[in-house]
Order: C-alpha cells, then sequence, then structure tokens
C-alpha cells in the first residue's frame, strides 16, 4: 500500500507537484498517467525519499521510506534513465544493492536470470541497449522480492517480447496481493495492464478510478486521457 | 556494516578506483628514489633525508585525490546515487559508509606508499640514507601517514560538497598543481598559501625545509600544519553532509 498525503514540491516559482493525493492499493495493478511534465517522476522520487516534499508526506505500508531499515525488502523501485555507472559489470551493480539490504548474492543470480540478463552479467553497464538497461534497472527493482513495486516507464526500450514479459510478471505479482504502481504514457500498453488509474496533470490529481470507469463512455483510454488532461 | 559493504564493493569493482590506488603507491616509491639520488649530491646545508624521502608524496597524493573523488563524486555523473540512496535512504549511514571505504582504503594506500617512499628514498640517498630511529624521523613518518588519509578524506568531502568528480576535479587539481605549490612560492602570496589544507600539511614533510631547521618560515610548527589540514578536512566532510542532507538525490 502506498499512501501519497498532500504532496507538493516546488522548484522555486514553479509547482511541480501540488497538493496530490491518492492511494495505490494492493492486489492491483495501477497506472501512473499523465503528460511529460505531470509530476509523476517527481513524486515517484518523493515516495522514494529522493527528493523532499515542500509540503505532505508519503507513505509506504504506513512508513516513511527513509524510515525503512532494508527498503529494498519493501519497495523495488526503477527510476527513469540509466541508474549503473557505465564501467561496473552488471553483477556487481546487483551485488552492492544486495549486499547494503542483506540480500544473499544467489538471489543476484536468480534476478539475472529472470530478466534475461544471465549471459551478460559480466559486461559492464556502460555497453547495454537501452532495453538491456531497463532490464537491469527491473532486476535491480526485484532483488528484495518486495510486496510493493514502483516502476518509472519500465516498458521503455523494451522489445514486444520484453514488454509481454514484463506485463505478465506485474500482473501474476498483482495476482499475488502486492501492490504494483506503473508510470506511462503509452496507453494502449496502460489498457492492457492496469486495473486502476492514477491520472495527474500540471500537479494535480485529475482521477483516481478503475479503468473501466475512467473510459467509461468514451471510445478507448487514449480519448478518455486526452479528453481529461485538456480540461 | 552492510551499507559499509555495499560501498567497500564499488570501490573494488570500478576500474578507476581500483587503479589509482595502485598507482599512488608507484608514484610514491618511484619517484622518492629519483629525489633520494639527486639529493645524494647536495651540499650539507641543503640536504634533507626527509625531504628527499617524501617530496614523492606530493605528486603521489593526485592519483589518491583523484581516487577519492571518484569513489564519491563518481555517484552523480554515473546516476547510480539514486538507486543507491533507495537502498541505504537514511543519508548519514550512506555517508558514514562511503567515507569508512575511502578512509579504509586511502589508510591501506598511505600505509604502503609511505612505506615505498621510504624504502625507495633510502635507496636513491644511498651512503646518505638516514634510519627510522634517527632525531625527528617517527614523527615525521607518521605526519606523512596522515597526510595521505587526510587529503583523501578533505577530497571525498569537496567532492560530495560539490555533487560531482569533474567539478571537484576542477577545484582540487588547480589547488594542489597551482595555486599551492606554484603561488605558494611567492613570498607575498605565501602568507595566504601557507593555510591552503595540503601546504599546510605538507610543511610538517619538511616541503619548507626542516621545521626544526634556520630557513623554515612557516606561521606554525609541524603539528599545527596537520592540525590546520584535519581542520580544512572536518570542514569539507561537514559540508558535504550539508549538501548530502539537503539536496534532492
Amino acid at each position: 500500500m502506498i499512501v501519497v498525503e498532500e504532496l507538493t514540491k516546488r522548484y522555486g516559482p514553479t509547482v511541480a507537484v501540488d497538493g496530490l493525493s491518492f492511494t495505490v492499493r494492493p492486489g492491483c495493478v495501477t497506472g501512473f498517467l499523465g503528460p511529460n511534465g505531470a509530476g509523476k517522476s517527481t513524486t515517484m522520487r518523493m515516495i522514494l525519499g529522493l527528493d523532499r516534499p515542500s509540503s505532505g508526506r508519503a507513505l509506504v505500508d504506513g512508513r516513511a521510506y527513509d524510515t525503512l531499515d532494508r527498503p529494498l525488502r519493501t519497495v523495488g523501485a526503477m527510476l527513469e534513465g540509466r541508474s549503473a555507472h557505465p564501467g561496473r559489470r552488471a553483477r556487481h551493480h546487483l551485488r552492492y544493492l544486495a549486499r547494503s539490504n542483506g540480500i544473499p548474492d544467489a538471489r543476484v543470480e536468480e534476478v539475472l536470470e529472470l530478466v534475461g540478463l544471465a549471459g551478460d552479467a559480466r559486461r559492464r553497464a556502460g555497453g547495454f541497449s537501452l532495453g538491456m538497461a531497463q532490464r537491469l534497472a527491473l532486476a535491480a527493482a526485484l532483488l528484495g522480492d518486495p510486496p510493493i513495486l514502483l516502476l518509472d516507464e519500465p516498458v521503455n526500450g523494451l522489445d514486444p517480447e520484453g514488454v509481454h514479459w514484463l506485463r505478465q510478471l506485474l500482473r501474476g505479482y498483482a495476482a499475488k496481493g502486492r501492490t504494483v504502481l506503473i508510470s506511462s504514457h503509452l496507453m494502449a500498453e496502460t489498457a492492457l495492464t492496469a486495473d486502476r488509474l492514477v491520472v495527474v496533470n500540471r500537479g494535480r490529481l485529475v482521477a483516481d478510478a478503475t479503468v473501466a470507469e475512467f473510459v467509461a463512455g468514451a471510445p478507448s483510454l487514449e480519448a478518455a486521457f486526452l479528453q481529461a488532461v485538456a480540461r | 556494516m552492510s551499507a559499509f559493504a555495499a560501498e567497500w564493493l564499488k570501490i573494488r569493482t570500478l576500474r578507476s578506483t581500483a587503479w589509482t590506488p595502485a598507482l599512488t603507491v608507484v608514484a610514491g616509491g618511484g619517484l622518492a628514489y629519483l629525489v633520494g639520488l639527486s639529493m645524494r649530491r647536495a651540499e650539507p646545508e641543503h640536504f634533507d633525508a626527509m625531504f628527499a624521502t617524501f617530496y614523492s608524496l606530493s605528486l603521489a597524493q593526485l592519483a589518491l585525490v583523484v581516487f577519492a573523488v571518484l569513489a564519491v563524486g563518481g555517484e552523480y555523473g554515473s546516476g547510480t546515487i539514486r538507486p543507491t540512496l533507495a537502498a541505504v535512504p537514511r543519508r548519514g549511514r550512506y555517508y558514514l559508509a562511503k567515507l569508512a571505504a575511502v578512509a579504509g582504503c586511502a589508510a591501506a594506500v598511505s600505509v604502503l606508499t609511505v612505506a615505498a617512499a621510504w624504502v625507495a628514498g633510502q635507496a636513491g640517498l644511498g651512503p646518505r640514507h638516514t634510519a627510522l630511529t634517527a632525531g625527528g624521523v617517527p614523527g615525521t613518518v607518521a605526519a606523512a601517514l596522515l597526510y595521505l588519509v587526510l587529503i583523501a578524506l578533505f577530497a571525498a568531502g569537496v567532492a560530495q560538497l560539490l555533487r560531482g568528480s569533474t567539478a571537484a576535479l576542477a577545484v582540487l587539481l588547480p589547488l594542489l598543481f597551482l595555486g599551492s605549490q606554484g603561488l605558494g612560492n611567492v613570498p607575498v602570496l605565501r602568507k595566504v598559501t601557507q593555510f591552503l589544507p595540503d601546504q599546510a600539511g605538507a610543511a610538517a614533510l619538511h616541503f619548507f625545509g626542516n621545521p626544526d631547521g634556520p630557513g623554515y618560515d612557516r606561521a606554525f610548527g609541524p603539528w599545527g600544519g596537520i592540525a590546520i589540514m584535519a581542520l580544512w578536512t572536518a570542514a569539507a566532510l561537514a559540508g558535504g553532509y550539508v549538501t548530502l542532507r539537503r539536496r534532492d538525490a
């Protein structure tokens, strides 16, 4: 469960996130939608304690993220862009994350296998394609087998096979009663993967509903989304 | 402890942070031999066995500074700081773990470099070599050991303060190369530059003459110099902590 309460982030005069409140429930995949610059990534970074909120708070399983002792066992996160040092081998990137949270090295091999990077574990992350870098970031998110997954644009750069694999994985996670939040700007993909939606525009909440409720009356999720953010 | 294990593994798994410590030892030893050789022929009034032994550290320290900067600042250039802080969200804990890993490595490098400089320096000095038990020698050796650890931690603090390797090296390399050593030779500027971190500490290593000798013109003695350097280091580390706490990752 992720609870966001009156979360606000200002950068000087710019308000990136403006009094945002929503709850991400366990047992379903929640899509986090919004145009570029709507504040999705900033919100996710605040949930993870990476960015400090100007006001408001975010709780994961009832606690502020930065009070968690071994957070990778509670929340698996994947943020935008490359996050592994280009000079470090994929296996070592996962190993230092594992060590920091008391996760055994054997689990590193498991997640490498799971995301299909077992054969590339000795390669340096700098030589990875975008899709491989995404798989490595996903492996990092899955490392602690966490009950909550927080993924920022996870399908970016994945090939169709990878997109299908990820969708099955996330559906499986939700079916086991876990909490899954994925941001995306791909409407068709979100319609296939998500049960619920949190839609934001210019830092404010536009909708917090099931996909069916949100789309109701519109020809497609895309049409409903464009209509919602045009207001 | 687990955060330290992670930081230690990070240092070992990058080529840059694995090679720069080795380079420090090689430069410290190799150059000490050459300085010792040239000091062999010095006039008695210019002869200083400690200068000959440890002057090589002025060059060797550059590799160690690059090591510390890459270990801390490299987190930012590569974006690794985000998964790192997501895994260890208590920033004080992360900072302590990082500094302990850098300091531990710097301490080991310091011991090896000072030992290499000692052995090579005495070999270069040949018949004019000195003994570890000679007057003033143990103190100078202790100062050399401290000097390298302090300069590494100072560099680590600056890299965290500026949140990146490039900015930190742009400040530190001119400071160590030109500002301090170049401008430090201009008598008028020396009144100020003698208090710069490396210059203050280097006074204890006989870079500006024997602190007990007649030509020594600094405002502080060898341990005063090390203390000034320690204050700079503490300030840089504190500044780094404040930025780490306050700024978004």
